[in-house]
């Protein structure tokens, strides 16, 4: 067993509710720029999608902390940060290519998801199922199923 | 405080400053915020009499103590001024992302003054504010104007603008914010356009801190199951939008047909929610912190009427619909996209659109004067007259002016279906007595969403009532406004009450505030809410005989369908109305209810 914070980005409807949670447990307040989860809404495109943390097997961040504040839980396969090692540089902002490292300038430090010690407070406030903390190889599982039903309701067409 | 943030941004436009308040903790308490708080200082502030579109009136945006939270569906802010359309005091509510932005930007309320000389827009961030040139962008529609904005104050502020509705003070231009989410009804547009304000633009980094942490955990998941638990919040809404009422308020034949002529319209199962989500929707989207996601995210390809944007919900699916007896689902979204786009109520449009084709239908305006046919049912008519009415442009200028002053200038005022000249919502209170006595004393005239008395007495929601009774509806209506007025104050979307009541709303407000009340205190809040705009019409000049409804509505019975017979019976509910809400028999409040309510 492995879990992860999956992504269903076709189940987000934009209301940034995993934001709020996350603030509030993270910081006591609701405040969207110290959420670890961020949402981007592309709103006539219909698209909107949570972009968190993919807890990288070799995380950029990680590589690019010069203070060694950064570490990985082989474990859990969590990266995070001790606050009292971080110096507040920013070189993990720069490297990390996904955005979900950032600066929070209140406390001069950088936030990051660390999956909450296994009960993520987004998956708990999101309301459709767009995050989700599984398996992690379930979305993919889910996906071959989807596909192995295409190819079902094709066979079906072509025999008929 | 908590909650709250404690700030009031005021910005007096003909003298180009601003400065930061403190909020006054004491009112704060004792109005809640949002509409409440909003309401109270526009009263204190300006004379009632005001000329809606003087530089004394004041346009005020106000959020909630909830805004902000995780409450469920908490984003919301209104929009508080004296109706250039009504002449009363009116607010509207608005969702999206703005109302949290603001707070997050250090403010809770925006008081708005004077007028500025050229246009400009107002750039809010973290604490401080800026009034910068819009004459670049004055003339352009919302939506070009929102992306002009961004560009130039930051890709993640919030947007809060008008259209050239607006500007060409149109009495029911709105205020679109966040592209496609309206502080839509009386007129707020008007009043924003006539101060020279093209727009405002948040941005924030602060917090919104709550007092009692666990509790509004508790309180907000325990919100979250309830709008699980309930089908209209978790499927119905999310699944069809709003317009899923098209068919069910069809059903009870209160579904207002060509101006009202009918409670029946056949081409309604072409406008519905179920037709819409079928062949336009493209998929579902939630304003702020909402779990319901009710909106409607919409493509039209047939060049005839291409458009790509949200909407309609369904009010206005109604009023550019069924109202103007229309069936054609592509041009009612066209029509609801131009409303979006010009900033214009795509309800008062619709209907003051169906007004005139029914002046049109009866001979008193001619094609001549018109410059082309207004035909019931003519799709291309209802596109085109909306067009005209955003621009002031022909016929489009009289429309402007909403049904009642349309109709009254063609000499026969009984064909607006309005009350205080507010065009009615899409239901025919004739079949559903508790909405007609509502529509009748709601404080900015015809309004659905000052008490929904359609939740019991068509949906069963707390419990199903006989709508054609009008026994006990005077105590119902009082409840469903003073609730109302809560829910707009603290921040709430009125979509939770299909969900959870008095008590939730209670649970959220005293963990965030830390302020403990009971239920009737915060029930007494809202009635305190609802005298007081009854006191600010009284003072504008409007009476008792003002909570009146068109006499096709009390006279004219309902001529087929489910609700065939049926009149409002006002003179039935409406003493009884004033008696309970400690009025006098010329609806005016007494001085021990004032003196009770603390006014």
């Amino acid at each position: 067993m492995n879990k992860k914070i999956s992504v269903y980005p076709e189940k987000c409807t934009g209301c940034r509710l995993c934001e709020l949670g996350c603030s509030f447990k993270k910081t006591g307040e609701f405040n969207p720029t110290s959420a670890r989860v961020r949402v981007s809404i592309f709103g006539e495109e219909a698209f909107y999608t949570p972009i968190v943390c993919a807890q990288c097997d070799e995380a950029w961040c990680l590589k690019a902390c010069p203070s060694g504040a950064i570490s990985q839980d082989y474990g859990a396969r969590v990266v995070t940060i001790d606050r009292e090692k971080c110096v507040g540089c920013r070189m993990c902002t720069l490297a990390c290519p996904f955005g979900t490292i950032t600066y929070f300038a209140p406390e001069g430090k950088a936030i990051k998801c660390d999956e909450c010690d296994g009960q993520p407070e987004c998956v708990l406030f999101c309301p459709t199922g767009a995050l989700k903390y599984e398996e992690e190889s379930t979305p993919a599982r889910l996906k071959r199923i989807e596909t192995a039903r295409t190819l079902q309701s094709s066979a079906k067409e072509v025999l008929s | 405080m908590k909650g709250w943030i404690g700030k009031i941004l005021r910005v007096n436009l003909t003298k180009g400053e601003w400065k930061a308040e403190e909020l006054d903790k004491n009112l704060a308490a004792k109005f809640i915020g949002g509409r409440g708080l909003g309401s109270k200082i526009l009263y204190d502030e300006i004379d009632p009499k005001v000329d809606p579109f003087s530089p004394n009136n004041k346009l005020i945006m106000a959020s909630g103590p909830l805004t902000g939270t995780s409450a469920s569906a908490s984003g919301r802010y209104m929009v508080i001024t004296k109706s250039p359309l009504t002449g009363t005091i009116a607010s509207s509510n608005s969702g999206g992302h703005f109302g949290a932005e603001l707070k997050y930007a250090g403010f809770d309320l925006i008081v708005i003054e004077g007028k500025a000389r050229d246009p400009l827009y107002l750039f809010i961030e973290d604490g401080k504010a800026e009034l910068r040139d819009a004459k670049h962008i004055w003339g352009k529609t919302t939506h070009e104007a929102t992306d002009q904005i961004l560009s130039e104050t930051d890709m993640d502020a919030k947007v809060a603008c008008i259209g050239p509705a607006g500007e060409k003070l149109v009495r029911f231009a709105c205020i679109i914010n966040d592209k496609h989410r309206a502080a839509g009804r009386s007129g707020m547009g008007a009043v924003m356009g006539s101060k020279n304000l093209k727009a405002l633009a948040v941005k924030g980094s602060g917090s919104v801190i709550v007092a009692n942490k666990e509790a509004f955990r508790k309180a907000t998941l325990d919100g979250f199951q309830k709008v699980k638990a309930s089908a209209v919040t978790s499927q119905g809404l999310p699944t069809y939008g709003t317009a899923v009422l098209i068919n069910v308020i069809n059903q009870h034949g209160i579904l207002p047909t060509k101006n009202f002529q009918e409670g029946v319209f056949e081409g309604a199962e072409k406008i519905s929610g179920e037709t819409m989500a079928d062949e336009i929707l493209i998929r579902n989207r939630a304003c702020f912190s909402c779990p319901i996601a009710c909106g409607r995210v919409t493509k039209v390809t047939n060049p005839r009427y291409e458009y790509s944007g949200e909407g309609p919900e369904y009010g206005s699916d109604w009023a550019l619909g069924a109202c103007c007896g229309v069936d054609n689902l592509e041009a009612i979204g066209k029509a609801n996209y131009l409303c979006d786009t010009l900033g214009l109520d795509p309800i008062s449009a619709g209907v003051t659109i169906a007004c005139a084709m029914e002046l049109f239908d009866k001979g008193i305006i001619t094609a001549k004067e018109v410059g082309r046919s207004l035909y019931f049912g003519d799709a291309d008519a209802v596109v085109e007259m909306i067009r005209a009415t955003g621009y002031r442009e022909g016929l489009g200028n009289l429309l402007a002016e909403g049904s009642y002053r349309l109709a009254e200038k063609s000499g026969h005022p009984e064909y607006s279906m309005s009350v205080k000249k507010q065009e009615f919502p899409a239901y025919d209170g004739r079949g559903v007595q508790g909405m007609g006595l509502q529509y009748a004393t709601s404080n900015r005239g015809a309004c659905h969403v000052r008490g929904y008395l359609i939740s019991p007495e068509i949906l069963g929601v707390p419990q199903k009532l006989d709508p054609f009774e009008t026994e006990e509806k005077a105590g119902w209506v009082k409840t469903f406004q003073d609730l109302t007025a809560v829910v707009d104050s603290a921040g709430l979307c009125l979509f939770n009450t299909f969900a959870f009541g008095g008590p939730e709303i209670l649970d959220y407000l005293k963990a965030a505030t830390g302020i403990e009340i009971s239920l009737d205190e915060m029930m007494e809040a809202g009635e305190r809410i609802w005298n007081l705009e009854r006191v600010f019409n009284l003072e504008a000049g409007l009476t008792g005989k003002d909570d009146r409804l068109p006499d096709r509505i009390i006279k004219e019975p309902m001529p087929s369908g489910p609700a065939k017979g049926k009149v409002v019976e006002l003179d039935k509910m409406l003493p009884e109305y004033y008696s309970l809400r400690g009025w006098d028999n010329e609806g005016v409040p007494t001085k021990e209810k004032l003196k009770e309510l603390g006014l």
